[in-house]
């Protein structure tokens, strides 16, 4: 008997998550709005185009909206996560295992087999897929779609109706809203249609979302790119200004200010599709100390990577003579250097106690850096690196991080390994907005006291998987690199412990053995030492 | 040879007991359960029915956390403790002696002899195996098509909130006139009522249980209702009028109980070397207006961090500061801090100002003392506020004016969300004009 019982603990299937019929009519329309979408990928050509790819994307929203209506507005304010890990989809089950292999391929496909979604080769019409989306890509900027722009319009879609959902289910939070609101934001303007825009009005612009910041955007710094930029005049220069200043000043004032969430959890991309469609896998995040070891190995080993190979893309389009330009190799490599260790002083020098332990990996970090500039100025030709084409590192980069990381694992594994396996282990504006956010900022999750009863809500909703109980219940302030400031720990927390707060670094980690409400004495003596 | 540490009970009193012991020595500990495996966070296991967790995510720490910090676990119901030859003997036969003993084995359901009460489909929900039983008899609305809860506590409004979230409807009694008025001030007590109602839960106040019904294969068919002889058909009961220590294998020791294993200020029974902290420990003399026997979460924690200094050669006195608690009644967080009483066990010299939102779902309740104006403590629902804040006025003696007019200062609401301090202090200002 206690064999049976132990049985329908693990398989679960409470009827409860059993939708209505409402929410099932709302199914069937998102489900068609895909399947013309589908119908397109397998070259159908629909009649008229732009009538279809309206009605697709308006079945999908309106599915949507309706299903998370008919979820959230017929039921009291609050919580909502009833049934999470009962759900097939949002608890590893054949439906997520199912979606992750869809979205995989999807992801392959769209970034090394863009043909089959329709791309036209040698200047040919597009068909299939690509060709239902011309009508809306001729209408924003007059050229005919492309993947990129097909993926563009599915991703803002998903920012936007997802949103709408997750606003709904958040609708007693404010800080949640308005966040949001944010990233539909964002995404809509800052990175669907002002390049749309931009390029009307000045075609020879490279692509630029003004929020994509290097090292995120790594192609940025590309030869092409800053020549696009160059040859544009002054706002072309404008722009290559705006992309370095936002990276060097303006990142630094705001992560100073408000931890990365500014930038993870209100304006990037990656961070909008992960907190709006990825909302209902945030809780696959693996929360093991194991994972988190791996997590700071990986993050940190792209972001050398992403430096060390900007700085020699860079390096190889730099002349030696000062009369051509005055941004020689020599001064180029001598600034780089000087910067870095400018950095590494000034966190050796302030901040050496707070790292404890991961000085020593700091500083074997910061040297392999130094070790591989210098070899790479000792070897470096015109086109070639560490004796390898430049060019050939920067493919190996845009293939393996940029694509195969960031979209094919990042977003494709979404119902596997959570939704922001991209973000945690691999983006390297993450490594170094929370490599600031460690160490000086004056952003941080605040333990209420000793109010914690070790639940485990938080760390279950946090997509960064952060064991934030196990901070909590020791009644510490939460410090992490990772944490993106998403606020899901604070909202699910039922006895208000958590909440984020900008205020003084003074006494901002609190590690504490004897929580508050106890003896004030035994307080003094133990949390003294 | 260290000493030997064994600790009764590994739920949070034990398990701070044990990290505090192992953070001061290189004591031999042990930590005994029948219940479970490995330590995990009572209060959380609602949220595993509710499918918001997986039963693995209730254990603040990994499996390997206890092997690492070099503390035992052993799986075993104790049955006798025979404090002269200071060894534990287990129901399967087998021993464990020990040098120092801590007690701290928690609660069990109280039942009060209702006909029917061990029934199939009755079931308090307390311990994990409670946990597996709803699992059993309520997996969802075709196999319980009705819940009857009995008691109107904390654990009474988590269950209501469970079985309404697998959408099977719930008769809930009360026996008091409105919910949890024995603690709570009437103006919070009837808000949260209302919520309850709201949330489609057939709330029976100054209802009694009579007896439980059963069918033919000896499980639960109806309750009975003591007042009306109403007869409401059921699959499930559950018992949540409260809590009593579980301590029924201490009662053949020598250690003396009453209701609980009787302790003094230093957490030390009758027999030397023997401790009792958490939900199962009786104070002989009661802490200021604390109860004796404090079956909270936060107070077998401190328990737990004080016993631990005792037992590593530092005997110190159980004080606890300020009072504190927290809930969350469905879907409004409850905090208090300080002393506010509900109106049946009021003292007279406790005034209250009470504030409620038109939304019907946020309010606070500050009182304080008539004749000094002195505050006493503070309720709030819908609002969260800063532990540390309200324990250093609580030590401050802030008087009640103070607390109105920096009531800003403690709100440890997320970020962008409404405030209700001028609100609150315009109704405070014009109550003390007409009074």
């Amino acid at each position: 008997m206690n064999n049976k019982i132990n049985h329908s603990l693990s398989i679960a299937k409470p009827d409860s998550v059993a939708i209505s019929t409402k929410q099932k009519i709302a199914l069937i329309t998102g489900v068609i709005g895909l399947f013309i979408l589908a119908l397109a990928l397998l070259n159908v050509n629909f009649p008229n185009q732009g009538f279809f790819l309206t009605l697709a994307l308006g079945l999908i929203s309106i599915g949507t909206i309706v299903y998370s209506r008919d979820a959230y507005l017929t039921k009291l304010e609050g919580i909502k996560n009833d049934g999470v890990w009962f759900k097939s989809i949002s608890s590893r089950g054949i439906w997520g295992w199912l979606v992750g292999i869809i979205l995989t391929t999807f992801y392959i496909i769209l970034y090394f087999f863009p043909k089959y979604l329709g791309l036209g080769t040698n200047g040919g019409e597009n068909t299939g897929l690509i060709a239902l989306f011309d009508p809306l890509s001729k209408l924003l900027s007059g050229r005919p779609a492309s993947q990129w722009f097909v993926y563009g319009t599915l991703y803002t879609v998903a920012i936007l109706v997802f949103g709408y959902k997750f606003i709904l289910k958040y609708r007693h939070n404010r800080y949640q809203q308005i966040r949001t609101i944010s990233v539909m934001f964002f995404q809509l303007g800052f990175a669907f249609l002002i390049p749309e825009f931009m390029y009307v009005m000045n075609n020879d612009l490279p692509y630029y979302d003004l929020k994509s910041i290097w090292p995120l955007n790594y192609y940025i710094f590309d030869e092409w790119s800053v020549k696009g930029f160059l040859s544009n005049g002054n706002i072309g220069l404008a722009l290559i200004l705006f992309g370095v200043l936002s990276i060097f000043v303006i990142t630094p004032i705001l992560t100073y200010k408000f931890g990365k969430r500014w930038y993870c959890s209100w304006v990037c991309g990656c961070g909008g599709l992960a907190e709006t469609a990825g909302d209902p896998f945030r809780q696959l995040s693996s929360k093991k100390l194991s994972a988190w070891k791996l997590e700071r190995w990986l993050i940190h080993t792209v972001l050398v990577f992403s430096v060390v190979m900007t700085t020699g893309m860079i390096y190889t389009y730099l002349g030696y003579d000062k009369n051509n330009f005055w941004l020689t190799r020599d001064l180029f490599i001598g600034l780089v250097i000087t910067f870095l260790t400018i950095i590494f002083l000034g966190v050796m020098i302030f901040k050496r106690q707070e790292l404890g332990k991961d000085a020593k990996y700091g500083a074997i970090g910061f040297f392999v850096v130094i070790a591989l500039l210098l070899v790479m100025h000792l070897t470096g030709s015109t086109d070639q690196i560490f004796y390898i084409k430049s060019s050939a590192l920067r493919s190996a980069y845009g293939l393996y991080i940029g694509s195969i990381f960031s979209g094919v694992i990042g977003t494709g594994f979404y119902p596997i390994l959570g939704s922001r396996a991209w973000c945690r282990f691999g983006c390297p504006m993450a490594a170094i907005l929370g490599f600031q956010q460690r160490l000086f900022s004056k952003f941080r999750i605040t333990t209420n006291g000793g109010q914690c009863i070790s639940c485990g809500n938080c760390s279950n909703s946090c997509e960064m998987g952060i064991d934030v109980r196990a901070y909590a219940q020791k009644g510490e302030n939460i410090v992490r690199s990772s944490c993106v400031g998403c606020g899901i720990c604070s909202a699910v927390c039922p006895r208000g412990v958590l909440k984020l707060e900008n205020d003084h670094m003074k006494g901002r980690i609190n590690p504490t053995e004897i929580l508050l409400g106890n003896d004030v004495d035994l307080m003094d003596l133990v949390n003294r030492k | 040879m260290e000493e030997h540490i064994v600790i009764i009970g590994n739920g949070i009193s034990g398990v701070t007991t044990a990290r505090h012991i192992r953070k001061m020595s290189n004591k031999k500990i042990t930590i005994v359960s029948a219940e479970t495996d490995y330590f995990f966070s009572r209060t959380a296991l609602m949220y595993v029915y509710m499918g918001h967790m997986k039963f693995e995510h209730t254990q603040p720490y990994e499996n390997w956390f206890w092997e690492k910090n070099n503390i035992e676990l052993k799986k075993g119901y104790v049955e006798e403790i025979d404090v002269k030859s200071k060894t534990l003997h287990f129901a399967k036969g087998d021993t464990l002696p020990y040098d120092k003993l801590v007690i701290a084995t928690g609660s069990k359901p109280n039942k009060f002899g209702w006909p029917g009460q061990d029934l199939n489909g009755v079931m308090g929900m307390y311990h994990k195996q409670d946990l597996e039983n709803l699992e059993k008899y309520a997996p969802n609305n075709q196999t319980c098509k009705r819940a009857v809860i009995v008691g109107g506590g904390l654990i009474g409004i988590e269950l209501a909130e469970m079985l309404n979230s697998r959408n099977i409807p719930v008769t809930f009694l009360v026996r008091e006139s409105s919910f949890w008025n024995g603690v709570l001030p009437d103006g919070e007590s009837e808000m949260i009522n209302r919520h309850i109602r709201n949330h489609h839960i057939d709330l029976r106040l100054e209802t009694n249980l009579k007896e439980i019904v059963s069918n033919d294969q000896g499980k639960v068919k109806s309750v009975i209702i003591q007042e009306t002889g109403e007869e409401i058909i059921c699959d499930v009961v559950g018992l949540t009028a409260g809590v009593t220590p579980n301590i029924d294998f201490v009662k053949n020791s020598e250690i003396e109980t009453g209701r609980g294993v009787k302790v003094n200020r230093y957490l030390e029974t009758n027999i030397p070397n023997v401790y009792a902290i958490g939900d199962c420990a009786e104070q002989i003399n009661p802490i200021g207006q604390r109860r004796p026997i404090e079956a909270v979460w936060y107070t077998g924690r401190m328990m737990g961090e004080t016993v631990a200094q005792t037992i590593c050669n530092n005997r110190i006195e159980y004080k606890p500061g300020h009072w504190f608690n927290s809930a969350k009644f469905m879907d409004i967080e409850y905090q208090t801090y300080g002393w506010v009483h509900g109106d049946k066990g009021k003292p007279e010299y406790e005034l209250q100002f009470h504030w409620k939102h038109k939304n019907d779902t946020i309010c606070i309740t500050v009182a304080y003392h008539k004749g000094t104006n002195q505050f006493l403590g503070i309720n709030t629902f819908g609002i969260r506020m800063r532990h540390e804040t309200f324990d250093r006025w609580l030590t401050e003696e802030r008087d009640v004016d103070y607390i109105m007019n920096h009531l800003a200062e403690a709100n440890f609401d997320p970020e962008f969300y409404r405030h209700y301090e001028d609100e609150i202090l315009k109704t405070f200002n014009k109550q003390l004009q007409t009074a």
